[in-house]
């Protein structure tokens, strides 16, 4: 990287940080030998990373901590809700299916809030993304009613939301 | 642990494993490969969440808990991204979906 920005390096020491936290937290010893070794991997891995052009806000997407708080939450709440039903749907001696193919149109200006989108909608059971570009997700619904909820856009909206939209 | 704890973790194991029960049945019962993703998905999310969860409750305030949650995080990241290359290589691969309605679908709306 020949000109990094200000926020490249602080993209990079918050990493350095994150990194190293998660090694504390592997390791749980805190003899001196072991915290440098832990200090020298963690700018180790950030300086390869640099190197690969990965630090920025796509991989290391801090700037969206807080508003994870927002978001999370409710995809939990959907998730259990979602796996309610697939469950009754398994659990029915018919096997109430209605298998749906719908597009729908991400609204999400950035690449990250598009795989949030994306990876949420496969996160709930009932709905996988099955080919997601930035206009288009495609995506496989087990009922025709998971489908139409789906392209109502409520989670489409909260997405835009936890990604910063104004 | 006091009982409270041992019990709210016992309840979130049981209700853990039978998910992963209800995940495996709905994989068996299930008519093609899409379909059967999403059962599986009720085993990915409720049945190894409720079972870590439980197993937090079992650690207490601790360091395994940090872990514990660590791989909770790693496996909501991880899982949709699995899911996601295996739905997309099928239908790369011209696995058609059983649709309700075949006419409609894979066209451009």
């Amino acid at each position: 990287m020949l000109n990094p920005t200000r926020a490249t390096v602080l993209y990079a020491v918050s990493s350095a940080i994150t990194l190293f936290a998660f090694w504390l937290l592997l390791s749980g010893y805190f003899t001196p030998f072991l915290l440098v070794a832990g200090i020298a991997s963690a700018v180790a891995i950030t300086a390869f990373g640099w190197r690969m052009d990965l630090v920025d806000h796509e991989g290391h997407p801090v700037h969206l901590g807080w508003r994870s708080l927002i978001y999370w939450p409710w995809l939990v709440k959907e998730i259990v809700l979602s796996a309610l039903a697939v469950s009754r749907i398994i659990l029915e001696r018919r096997l109430p299916i209605s298998p749906t193919l719908v597009r729908v149109k991400p609204s999400q200006k950035t690449t990250v809030g598009v795989v949030t989108y994306a990876n949420s909608i496969t996160l709930t059971p009932g709905t996988v993304s099955v080919e997601v570009s930035t206009e288009e997700i495609l995506v496989h619904a087990l009922t025709r009613e998971g489908a139409e909820s789906l392209a109502q856009g409520d989670m489409d909206r909260r997405v835009s939301q936890f990604e910063g939209g104004r | 642990m006091s009982v409270a704890a041992d019990m709210l973790s016992w309840a979130c194991l049981l209700a853990g494993g039978a998910f992963c029960i209800i995940g495996a049945v709905g994989l068996l019962r299930m008519p093609d490969l899409y379909t059967r993703m999403h059962a599986a998905s009720v085993t990915d999310t409720l049945g190894a969440g409720l079972i870590l969860v439980g197993l937090m409750f079992q650690a207490g305030l601790s360091q395994v808990t940090g872990k514990l949650l660590v791989i909770l995080v790693l496996l909501l990241f991880t899982n949709p991204a699995a899911t996601h290359a295996l739905a997309k290589a099928a239908l790369a691969r011209k696995v058609r979906p059983l649709l309700e309605n075949p006419g409609e679908a894979p066209s451009k709306s």
